[in-house]
């Protein structure tokens, strides 16, 4: 089947079997090979990408299912040289050992922040609940999310005072 | 790697086009939803459907709306959906319990109560729920629609009420005043399924229990409506000593097996302790609306 999948921003075209899941889709076929693949059961959430901005396990999305949606993955998360808040979270808080299971949770940190700017630990620890890190024991990524909210806080601050400024 | 078996892909555009394609290809096809029942079985080869009709544009039933004295799901409706409805959640409190513990949120952001109640797995939560509401099931086939009760829809393990050419549309739960519900669940790590789970839903009228509904998940098949603890708690009013035998005759009432989540002993007595937590709950609550409605 000929599938059209907008994938960061961009109409991607290929031709696919109807059986082919979409993790397969973007590792393979579009080399976007920043979306891990681990239990390939649904249970690891390594594979989370972002359709329609919200997380969900690739392994278990057929990537015709996928046609028609826009899907986001962690290459698109950096504009350019400049790193997602989430990603420099990740730096500052040593959200990461391996990275394995990072582009993933880096995934839901971004789609959290953007339902939710200023969420509790609680629902940081919730919204991350279905992806297991091998590595870090969890506290180092909900501190990365709670800095990167924190970040755009005062970015957001920031930029209001500078407006107000400029206006006065 | 673990991949499906091949097959054919259709998106149907309406639910009539969606029952002309399920007509056409019969017995060799399935409907897929969020997929995230029927995937993994297709990647195991425990269920290799020839041909799959996938119902996620059918955005007329992806709704939740309040009919009269019912609330009307449409079967296309996410777990994600039914754990942000804040009517779900003041007439149902049963179902935010349930939702909170199925599986995880990006799993719940695809699945839906179609596929849940579809699958008609023993051990899967919404079933539970939706025996102890006393939901009812809608189902669409070319000579039009059909309703049944829960009981009837859960014909066995994986089998359901609904033949071949038609297709689940939509649940409807009774609105009942004085209401109260719970549901209790023990598993093994977050986002599990059950080791044992149970659900109680009933209303008070002047002190006593009605419209008792009681469904257990993960004992056996045929515990959605326990009609031994519901005809017990009809009527009687509640107390400590009622929510013990309720418990007990759960316990004897279900039929679970050993495996790697429990053993069979211990899945009776989570049947039995988690009925009475569950009822505990739902007399509390239902004692709440009670009082809030009056
Ligand atoms: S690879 Fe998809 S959940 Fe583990
Ligand atoms: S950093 Fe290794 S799996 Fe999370």
């Amino acid at each position: 089947m000929r599938i059209t999948v907008n994938v960061n921003g961009e109409d991607r075209t290929r031709e696919v079997e109807p059986r082919h899941l979409l993790v397969r889709f973007l590792r393979d076929d579009l080399e976007l090979t920043g979306t891990h693949w681990g239990c390939d059961t649904s249970n690891c959430g390594t594979c989370v990408v972002l359709m329609d901005g919200e997380p969900v396990k690739s392994c278990t999305v057929l990537a015709v299912m996928a046609a028609g949606h826009e899907i986001r993955t962690v290459e698109d998360l950096a504009d350019g040289e400049r790193l997602d808040p989430v990603q420099q979270g990740f730096i500052e808080r040593h959200g990461l050992q391996c990275g394995f299971c990072t582009p993933g949770m880096m995934l839901t940190g971004r789609a959290l922040l953007d339902r939710n700017p200023d969420p509790s630990e609680q629902e940081i620890r919730e919204a991350i609940s279905g992806q297991l890190c091998r590595c870090t024991g969890y506290l180092n990524i909900v501190r990365s999310i709670q800095w990167a909210a924190r970040k755009e806080a005062e970015d957001a601050r920031a930029e209001a005072a500078e407006t107000a400024g400029s206006q006065a | 790697m673990q991949v499906p078996a091949s097959f054919d892909y259709e998106r149907a555009r309406s639910v009539d086009e969606a029952l002309e394609l399920l007509r056409r290809h019969g017995e060799e096809a399935r409907v897929v939803a969020g997929g995230h029942s029927l995937l993994p079985m297709m990647k195991l080869r425990l269920a290799g459907p020839e041909v799959l009709i996938d119902i996620n544009d059918l955005t007329e039933l992806d709704h939740i709306d309040l009919v009269g004295d019912e609330l009307r799901v449409g079967a296309l409706t996410r777990h994600r959906a039914l754990l942000e409805s804040e009517s779900v959640g003041r007439y149902f409190p049963i179902v935010h319990d349930a939702e909170r513990v199925i599986a995880d949120p990006p799993v719940r952001n695809r699945g839906t109560i179609g596929g849940s109640l579809c699958q008609a797995d023993p051990s899967e939560d919404l079933s539970a729920v939706c025996g102890a509401l006393h939901a009812r099931a809608v189902i669409r086939g070319a000579e039009g629609e059909r309703v049944v009760s829960m009981a009837d829809f859960h014909q066995g393990p994986y089998e359901t009420a609904v033949g071949v050419g038609e297709m689940l549309v939509e649940v409807r739960i009774p609105v009942l005043p004085g209401a109260g519900s719970a549901y209790e669940k023990v598993e093994r790590k977050a986002g599990d399924w059950a080791v044992a789970a149970a659900g109680v839903a009933l209303t008070l009228r002047e002190g006593r229990i009605a419209d008792a509904g009681v469904g257990l998940a993960a004992v056996g098949a045929g515990a959605l409506n326990l009609h031994a603890v519901q005809t017990l708690m009809n009527g009687s009013e509640p107390s400590e000593a009622l929510y013990e035998e309720a418990g007990r005759v759960a316990s004897a009432n279900c039929s679970p097996v050993t495996d790697s989540r429990g053993s069979e002993d211990y899945k009776r007595h989570l049947a039995g302790e988690l009925t009475r937590r569950a009822l505990r709950r739902a007399v509390a609550r239902a004692a709440r609306s009670t009082a809030r409605e009056a």
